[in-house]
């Protein structure tokens, strides 16, 4: 009995093979059926040990500051600057950040450029296998948000993580949805998420602005987000001027910029 | 035994383009217990006849719950489909787990089609000698999918499996158009007396040897108890006992399985379908 | 030269400048947060509160993190929240696969010992969650487990556990089990009583301990089911 348990355990908590794949298996090695592996198991070849060891939990190169997302009345808005810095070198100038997924799912990512890249070449080549099967279903937000968690939780454990943080939004059964993920797999949904610096500086006055009008609209919503982008710019030292803007709605979505935040500066040659 | 020249091996093909141990392995679902499937607009429901191998066993079960949004009944060696229930219970499990969302039924039928097919590809392999009739929920409504030991699979409004199973499916046809406007009550009700006129005069059904598997919107795949069964029955048991038509392929599905035709040059292909369903 | 021979001082390559700080990678977060239960004759109730939140930001107010595992169990998890969420999706399969494969849902008593199993599984790299598990066991009576991380399992009538669980715990001996007290009347604790008591108890938590705060939710079980409640604490 006690064995049937430890087996059971093992079973469905061995799941250091699974990485970013896009099946999963926690519940499967008992079957012991060579039929599922017609998956694509494209966490092999990203991390093997080798006779030199293997690199691991290296640091962040290339990132992104912060994203931040407000829900309003039927939609959800999410913000962030295109700039890719390498440590306090403002490097890249045109680092988008903010990628449409599918009609319904939008996303935007902080942290290290590069993994960001990797993962969105996952989610596309994910969201055009659905869309290859043509069977009239697509990936829903809180799915994506429940993957992308085991993706990052899945990496984490393997003291490899994605150093990102995500903001997914969308429209799940037409109402607003928007949640987040963390290096470490740490998700929630919230109508209010800002990562990085944006936590700090930009959820106070979303949070604020949204407590004292709870169904926002779609224009008040950006101006809210817009205004935030723009502390943000003011007082983070690793942000940038030009961002975008993601807006999920039930007219659809659009994806805005790189726009110009506007800043006055004048008051600078005062301080210090 | 019926031999032929040409059904050693699944991999062996016929000059006609058959494959003789695939047609065999169709023929073991036609020994099995009947099973019904039908849905309404809201609602998938299985109905199921069990039967007792002897005097002293237990009623053998028909319906096996997947997940919550689903549940099959099969016709055909229960071994067969037990790994079958399996492999889509896993797959549930893990989207469930890994999306946080139920597995859209006509995807998991699509690679549960695949996972037969190259059964019925291999010599080390043998097809599964089964059928299933798959009753599920999602948001593109209820489903009935059958699935045959060929690997084939349908989409259907309604289907019945098993022996004697042609008088359930005339009387499925007969009533098709009301389907989609019954109720939950009506629809299971068109079920059991579909089941019904697959019995031979001397059996009834009874709550012992009935299984209802209801499946729907917001309604999680069950299997009804004993007490919830018998108000079923009793509500199909003033109804005329059955309106078996001349000719009904009960005569036929109850005779032992078909000799394969010796091969004698060519013919015109037949393929092996059940039934045409849509 | 430079470029073929080893990078000596002052030539590293230009992806190897100081610029990019290297930074120390954790696999565990603390999100705080703090658990409940109490077990009665013939209840159970469980309750935790509703910030996730990490260091000084709150990430959310609204997190549920009480799991209902069955009709007559609820699992609540406070600490990392990565790790609960994996474990509890985990969990929730495996009821789901015990249900298929022996007709009939796991007891409390087995899914104690299930998670003590799962989690000691994971003895060199726990889970870093506080686990208190709540329901009624076979003969209907109410029943509380709480953990360590490393699957350590013990049956109680009340335990509190997470962030303020050192906050609480001895409040709950002195309210509940009536420790050090002489000539008290030990009576079974009314399911009312043990409500106000609960929350009682997050009031003094949230006042304390900053990782507790903003709401309770609570799941009170009986052998109707389990009925969920909610609570607001200070949002401070």
């Amino acid at each position: 009995m006690i064995a049937q348990n430890t087996l059971k355990a093992q079973v469905s908590q061995n799941m250091a093979f699974l990485g970013e794949a896009n099946r999963y298996s926690p519940f499967l090695a008992a079957q012991n059926d060579s039929f599922h592996s017609a998956s694509y198991d494209l966490s092999a070849n990203t991390l093997v040990p080798d006779i030199y060891g293997s690199q691991r939990s290296q640091a962040p190169l290339t990132t992104a500051t912060s994203v931040v997302g407000l829900q309003f009345k039927d939609g959800v808005v999410i913000a962030a600057d295109v700039l890719g810095s390498y440590g306090s070198l403002a490097r890249f100038r045109n680092c988008q950040r903010i990628m449409k997924v599918n009609d319904n799912i939008i996303l935007g990512a902080g942290g290290d450029y590069a993994d960001f890249q990797y993962l969105k070449n996952i989610i596309e080549q994910k969201i055009l296998e659905e869309e290859c099967l043509d069977d009239g279903f697509s990936l829903k937000p809180k799915s994506l948000h429940c993957w992308l968690t085991r993706v990052m939780y899945n990496r984490r454990s393997k003291f490899d993580p994605f150093w990102n943080n995500f903001i997914i939004a969308g429209l799940e059964y037409g109402q607003p949805f928007m949640g987040t993920v963390d290096k470490l797999g740490t998700a929630y949904i919230d109508p209010v998420i800002a990562t990085g610096y944006g936590a700090y500086m930009a959820t106070p006055l979303l949070r604020k602005a949204l407590e004292s009008k709870p169904d926002l609209n779609k224009e008040e919503a950006i101006d809210i987000l817009t205004k935030a982008m723009q502390v943000l710019f003011y007082r983070d030292a690793r942000s940038f001027p030009k961002y975008q803007i993601g807006i999920i709605s039930k007219e659809g979505i659009e994806i805005r910029g790189p726009l110009t935040l506007e800043s006055n500066w004048e008051l600078a040659h005062m301080i210090g | 035994m019926f031999r032929n020249q040409y059904d050693s091996d699944v991999t062996v093909w016929s000059p006609q383009g058959r494959l003789h141990q695939v047609e065999y392995a169709m023929e073991a679902v036609k020994q099995g217990s009947a099973t019904v499937g039908l849905k309404n607009r809201t609602h998938a429901v299985l109905i199921a006849l069990k039967r007792a191998s002897s005097e002293l066993s237990a009623y053998q079960e028909k319906i096996i719950p997947i997940d919550n949004h689903m549940g099959i009944t099969l016709a055909g060696l229960t071994a067969d489909a037990r790994m079958l229930s399996r492999y889509m219970r896993t797959e549930c499990l893990n989207y469930k787990y890994s999306h946080d969302s139920v597995l859209p039924v006509s995807r998991l039928i699509t690679t549960l089609g695949n996972k037969m097919q190259t059964c019925t590809q291999r010599y080390d392999r043998r097809p599964y000698g089964v059928g299933l009739l798959v009753a599920g929920y999602d948001d593109q409504g209820p489903h009935i999918f059958q699935t045959c030991p060929s690997a084939n699979y349908f989409n259907c409004k309604a289907m019945a499996l098993g022996s004697r199973s042609q008088s359930a499916r005339t009387y499925l046809e007969k009533h098709l158009n009301e389907f989609p406007s019954c109720d939950l009550d009506e629809i299971v009700k068109h079920g059991l007396r579909a089941l019904r006129d697959t019995l031979p005069n001397e059996v009834d059904l009874t709550v012992k040897n009935v299984s209802i598997g209801i499946v729907g919107k917001d309604v999680p795949f069950t299997i009804l108890d004993e007490s919830a069964t018998a108000i079923y029955l009793s509500e199909i048991e003033g109804d005329e006992k059955r309106s078996r038509g001349p000719g009904g392929a009960a005569e036929q599905d109850i005779q032992p399985p078909q000799p394969p035709p010796a091969d004698q040059g060519p013919q015109d292909p037949q393929p092996a379908v059940a039934m045409d369903t849509e | 030269m430079a470029l073929l021979g080893g990078y000596s001082a002052g030539s590293f390559p230009d992806y190897e400048v100081q610029g990019a700080k290297k930074v120390h990678f954790s696999p565990y977060a603390d999100n705080g947060g703090s658990v409940m239960a109490i077990a009665g004759e013939d209840y159970a109730i469980i309750a935790a509160d509703s910030r996730l939140s990490t260091g000084f930001s709150i990430f959310t107010r609204e997190q549920q993190k009480l799991f209902p595992l069955s009709n007559t169990t609820v699992l609540g998890c406070s600490g990392c929240w990565c790790d609960t969420l994996t474990l509890t999706r985990i969990l929730q399969a495996r009821m789901q696969m015990y249900k298929h494969e022996h007709h009939k849902e796991l007891t409390t008593p087995a899914t104690a010992q299930m998670l003590s199993t799962m989690l000691y599984y994971k003895r060199f790299f726990p889970y870093y969650i506080s686990n208190i598990l709540a329901g009624l066991d076979e003969n209907g009576k109410g029943c509380v487990y709480s953990y360590d991380p490393i699957g350590h399992c013990e049956r109680s009538n009340f335990r509190a556990g997470g962030s303020a669980g050192a906050l609480l715990q001895p409040l709950l001996d002195n309210q509940i089990g009536y420790q050090n007290q002489e000539g008290v009347d030990k009576t079974p604790l009314p399911q009312d009583r043990a409500l106000a008591i609960l929350k009682d108890v997050f009031i003094s938590a949230a006042e304390r301990d900053i990782y507790t705060g903003d709401g309770i939710f609570i799941n009170i079980i009986t052998k109707d089911g389990i009925k969920a409640d909610k609570f607001d604490l200070r949002k401070d």
